[in-house]
């Protein structure tokens, strides 16, 4: 084997660090709670209406952000428009915003005394300490993920492969669903993994909109400052070891399918 | 059956400007031009893949200046095939025929993958296919929908040499046997003296020339022409092996090249329909016959004299006008005037066949 050069050596000295502090703190946690207590906080009503409330709310944010943020996405790799610059740039800013923030912002639209809270209330619809409420605030801090992921896999499909399809017979829509889709899906899927997980995990802003039901990170949060760490811990362990196995599995299957890892 | 009327259109750098084109039923037509003059632009535009600016096209009589190009029923096949690398071969064919009751269907994949011999291939997905099988399977996928007109862009373009001299021998059988009115756009003028009708030349958005192609060839309607196509005497005619012949099947042979008024012993690799060219410089000129190794002493008439700087450019008419280039000294020496009678003399491999 050929000796590593001084730049390897000093490269993976200082890459292994970051790994070590990515590492030590989920590591150290799993390992921490006791396989008691994480059966006791199961057994806990609360802790699994949580945990399946977090999860049945990043899924709907996922799908509506499916619904419009893969649409916008191919607009944005296909199309040169007035104003495209802004919007791509805008896709990303609940990225860089503190999500406190971003929940104020969704407050100032969505409250009950503002323009959405009024129109939606017509459809019956509260987003004030509400599950909606953790819907959109899912939303707003997450769909840059898979608007992005999604545009990158619509830009790597020529163009041109679309209009072989027109000309035998495809309209634009169809095109799009025999064509575009099924060659970017893993990008999309990737995309929407990523925007699902960011839910899962998001706090600030879902804790300005919606303190009660509570989410799992809420929750986390307050048994952490009413009871302390012990009560915290196991419950934070199961919001990432159920995170993670999803996680990989769906990595596994977005993998698998190429042999080659898409993002 | 394709006609367009003052067609134009821009799209980013590009161009096309009032371009009117007729190509008749069952037309093999070639558009060719250099890279950049817009070609595949046009052919696009045809498909209804881009919208034209202003003017009119028409396929079998309709106006289809405003049909969305999946109504058009046009056979699309670009340079690069692009096959969907997400079906079979089967269902890359199988395409544009969903609307098709599944035992047609059947039948069409089965009639076009024997007629480009992709039996084989059917079930084999599209990556690590050879070019050649790639192009034969964009063929079959545009082909079965059975579209009006067939549209080529630059389709030999990708493949190697050797291969591409098979495929335009398979492109015109294919023709032959289907009868479908072709545009074939290429920036090869001898691939589009091989295959075409008719054909037009572009530059830079525009058609300069369209007519028969020894006609474009022989007469260049432009300094541009002349140049692009770089080559003169050029003649269309039959390739006949000779009688008493000995050498090997699949190897270069004796031949006569007959274009009607004009007979050339030539070294041929295939007899039929072909092309020749001599290059100017390969002519020998002379006012008494030579008696030399060279099998093609043809003579005729000086038409036309031109000077042009250390080359003087005669036309001389042994049945069909010849272009040769003599230098200064060999013309003054020659002594030539407008209707001198003289010798043209070249070998039998100085003849370039394809």
């Amino acid at each position: 084997m050929k000796r590593p050069t001084p730049l390897t050596l000093i490269f993976s000295l200082l890459g292994a660090c970051v790994v070590v502090f990515l590492l030590a703190p989920l590591v150290k946690m799993i390992l921490s709670a006791q396989s008691g207590s994480l059966a006791e906080a199961l057994a806990d009503a609360e802790v699994r209406r949580s945990i399946l409330l977090t999860l049945v709310c990043a899924t709907w944010a996922t799908v509506f952000g499916a619904l419009t943020g893969v649409p916008l996405a191919y607009l944005l790799a296909r199309k040169i428009f007035p104003g495209k610059h802004l919007i791509e740039a805008l896709v990303d800013v609940p990225i860089v915003i503190p999500h406190p923030v971003a929940g104020i912002a969704l407050l100032l639209v969505f409250g009950r005394q503002f323009l959405g809270g009024r129109f939606f209330s017509h459809f019956g619809l509260s987003f004030i300490g509400s599950v909606p409420g953790i819907v959109i605030a899912m939303l707003f801090v997450s769909a840059s993920f898979l608007v992005n992921a999604s545009r990158d896999g619509f830009r790597q499909v020529d163009p041109r492969l679309e209009n072989v399809a027109r000309t035998l017979g495809y309209g634009p829509l169809r095109t799009f669903f025999s064509v575009s889709l099924p060659l970017s899906w893993r990008n999309v899927l990737s995309g929407g993994i990523m925007m699902w997980a960011r839910a899962i995990s998001e706090f600030g802003a879902i804790v300005i909109i919606t303190y009660n039901p509570k989410v799992a990170s809420v929750l986390i949060y307050d048994r952490f400052t009413t009871y302390g760490l012990t009560y915290a811990l196991p419950l934070a362990v199961i919001l990432i070891l159920l995170t993670l196995v999803v996680f990989a599995v769906l990595r596994t299957i977005s993998y698998r399918s190429t042999g080659v890892p898409t993002t | 059956m394709i006609r367009l009327v003052n067609v134009s259109s821009a799209a980013g750098a590009f161009a096309l400007r009032s371009i009117s084109l007729e190509v008749s039923t069952g037309e093999y037509f070639v558009l060719l031009g250099p890279t950049g003059a817009g070609k595949t632009l046009l052919l696009e535009t045809i498909a209804g893949l881009r919208a034209v600016s202003s003017g009119e096209i028409w396929i079998a009589g309709e106006n289809v200046t405003a049909v969305a190009a999946e109504r058009r029923r046009v056979g699309f096949m670009y340079q690069d095939y692009l096959l969907f690398p997400h079906l079979t071969v089967r269902r890359n064919i199988a395409f544009g025929i969903r609307h098709e009751p599944p035992e047609e269907a059947q039948q069409r994949i089965a009639r076009v993958s024997q007629l480009l011999k992709l039996d084989h291939l059917l079930d084999r997905r599209i990556a690590g296919l050879s070019g050649g099988e790639q192009q034969r399977i964009a063929l079959a996928r545009a082909l079965a929908p059975q579209p009006r007109v067939l549209l080529l862009d630059e389709p030999l373009a990708a493949l190697d040499p050797q291969t591409r001299r098979q495929v335009r021998r398979e492109l015109l059988a294919l023709h032959d046997e289907l009868q479908m009115t072709t545009i074939h756009v290429t920036h090869d003028f001898e691939e589009a003296l091989a295959l075409a009708d008719r054909l037009a030349v572009m530059n830079a958005g525009e058609i300069v020339q369209a007519g028969q192609p020894d006609e474009v060839f022989r007469r260049p309607a432009s300094q541009f022409l002349a140049g692009f196509l770089g080559i003169e005497n050029i003649f269309r005619g039959r390739i006949t092996r000779c009688a008493g012949d000995q050498s090997a099947a699949g190897e270069a042979f004796n031949a006569v090249f007959d274009s009607g008024p004009l007979k050339l012993s030539v070294v041929a690799e295939r007899e039929g329909a072909a092309c020749v060219a001599i290059r100017p410089e390969e002519i020998t000129v002379s006012k008494e016959p030579l008696h030399s190794s060279a099998l093609n002493n043809l003579a005729g008439v000086v038409k036309h004299i031109e000077k042009s700087g250390p080359l003087v450019r005669l036309t001389i008419d042994p049945g069909l006008p010849f272009l040769v280039a003599l230098t200064v000294q060999s013309f003054e020496a020659l002594q030539l005037d407008t209707g001198a009678n003289v010798w043209l003399s070249f070998k039998a491999t100085a003849v370039h066949v394809f």
